[in-house]
């Protein structure tokens, strides 16, 4: 138990310290591959630390909802990352939230940023507003599909047995867990704000989902909602690592053990941040009206996963 | 080795359904007949699997046929007849493409659900892909009722039999070869009338489709 929690300690300080770096090695490869000069792989923490620096300023008609979003999409953020299994499944925390409540947090974060979005009623926030829960509500089932086919075979829909039950089977070919992993990815690219959907770099409003909820937000405030960005993109990368390639996990609850597993990780993650990047720089931003489409397919096709590991029970 | 094979024909199988649902909803006609080189090219394979499995030769045959038929002839013969009739138009569906997807979705379920207690019955090679090759058949149907233009319906007729020879390969380990053959000279001699046929209509109306509004469109 106590090994439990220190575990679960470790892996949250990595969540913290890492998911900024994700977001920057994503970067960093985007430029390489766009033959451009790279920022420095800890560029995101450097502007979180001027933003932290800066004064933070807020429209004059804002309610406390507005000042009280950036922590608590934060805090969903943490806690959603805490309770992925990223470096052990042995995690106390994973008790009291299972896969439906991680989807929860996630369209909780959302709801509470457009709602923050509307609040100071510029005509930005509302559109970008609007636009983000069109791409969540059409993207959570999938996310909910794809997680209930892990669950299906794991017969639990506890984040950590599902995760252990994957990582110690036998070595099988699962067709269902092909279909879901497509699924996966067209949905955390949706979910992220990544190119086909949406461009996390644009400067240009009119085309912005993500980037328009927080147009009124500065200084610190900011800092923690692009802090929870990155946490965001940490925790889908590590959903995707924790359901598709589970190996390397730390075995017991030795110190050791998990301190070798943190290496394990920063590899699958580096992997994971270059083939997003790639997939990034080879596609082209869709039109909005073309979205409901794409995550059609990526619903059509996480729902067959599920049938076929019915039909074929694997 | 054995069950890590079988497996790997199901999970051909599952991905020639994937290829059947990109078929459905591709909008770009050339794209959609590399979708269905794709598809065959996994029938191929699925079928000389299934042949070294249970050391059935005729398979080996039949694959080799698949291939240079369906992963090389007709796919080129479109690919000529599309570029010489400057073909590729991007809207020609009857049916919005989310909901195609979702119909396309219902008939999964049905034919999983027919299928599974046939699946039961059989003692052959993967019974498991019965429900996927029914769902490939559905599927071709489906896109030739919702496709209006005419390429589109050919591909959903081919993308139909590649279902039906999935069907054959998992369950009854392939047809006859008598069978085969005649299915394959039958396919090829459909898609050369076919050629003819649409370069007839295009030099008489700009624009071949199924239905005469579709004939003055373009």
């Amino acid at each position: 138990m106590l090994h439990g929690l220190a575990g679960q300690a470790l892996a949250f300080v990595a969540a913290l310290a890492l998911a900024p770096l994700l977001s920057g090695w994503v970067a960093q490869c985007r430029a390489w591959l766009q033959n451009r000069t790279a920022p420095p792989l800890w560029q995101p923490w450097l502007v979180l630390h001027k933003r932290l620096l800066r004064e933070t300023v807020v429209a004059e008609n804002a309610s406390p909802l507005f000042r009280s979003v950036p922590a608590l999409v934060f805090a969903c953020m943490a806690i959603v990352c805490t309770i992925i299994p990223t470096l052990s499944t042995d995690l106390p925390l994973a008790v009291v939230a299972d896969a439906v409540v991680l989807v929860g947090l996630l369209a909780l974060a959302r709801v509470l940023l457009s709602l923050a979005a509307m609040d100071v009623g510029t005509a930005f926030g509302t559109l970008g507003a609007r636009r983000d829960m069109m791409v969540g509500f059409l993207a959570e089932p999938v996310l909910l599909m794809v997680l209930f086919t892990a669950a299906l075979g794991a017969r639990s829909t506890s984040l950590a047995s599902i995760v252990d039950v994957l990582a110690h089977r036998e070595l099988a070919i699962m067709p269902s867990l092909a279909f879901a992993g497509v699924a996966f990815t067209m949905v955390s690219l949706a979910e992220n704000g990544r190119i086909p959907v949406d461009n996390p770099t644009t400067h240009l409003e009119l085309t912005m989902i993500h980037e328009a909820l927080t147009l009124e937000y500065s200084g610190q405030h900011l800092a923690l909602i692009e802090w929870a960005a990155t946490l965001k993109l940490f925790a889908y990368s590590c959903i995707g690592i924790a359901l598709f390639c589970p190996w390397g996990l730390a075995a017991d609850d030795t110190p050791l053990a998990l301190l070798l597993a943190v290496p394990a990780l920063v590899a699958k993650l580096a992997i994971g941040g270059m083939l997003l990047a790639i997939a990034e720089t080879v596609s082209a931003k869709m039109r909005i009206f073309r979205v409901p489409e794409y995550l059609g397919i990526a619903f059509v096709l996480a729902v067959i996963g599920m049938l076929i590991h019915i039909l074929l029970g694997a | 080795m054995n069950a890590l094979a079988l497996q790997f024909i199901d999970l051909l199988a599952a991905v020639s359904l994937l290829l059947a649902f990109a078929l459905l909803i591709q909008r770009r006609f050339s794209a959609m007949i590399d979708f269905y080189a794709t598809q065959s090219l996994v029938l191929v394979i699925t079928t000389s699997l299934a042949g070294w499995m249970t050391g059935q030769r005729h398979l080996y045959l039949s694959a080799a046929l698949t291939f240079v038929l369906k992963v090389v002839l007709i796919p080129v013969l479109m690919h000529t007849l599309l570029r010489r009739l400057h073909l590729d138009s991007t809207v020609d569906t009857v049916v919005k493409l989310p909901t195609t997807l979702l119909m396309g979705l219902l008939l999964v379920i049905f034919a999983f659900g027919v299928a599974r207690p046939i699946a039961q019955l059989s003692t052959a090679l993967a019974s498991g892909t019965l429900g996927i090759a029914l769902a490939g058949v559905l599927i071709g149907f489906l896109m030739m009722i919702t496709r209006s233009r005419a390429i589109p319906q050919v591909l959903a007729f081919l993308a139909m039999e590649n279902g039906v020879f999935l069907a054959a390969t998992g369950v009854t380990h392939g047809m006859p070869m008598v069978v085969e053959l005649g299915i394959a000279v039958d396919v090829l001699i459909g898609i050369l009338i076919l050629g003819v046929f649409l370069s007839h209509l295009h030099s008489a109306a700009p624009s071949p489709g199924a239905t005469a509004r579709e004939g003055d469109g373009a």
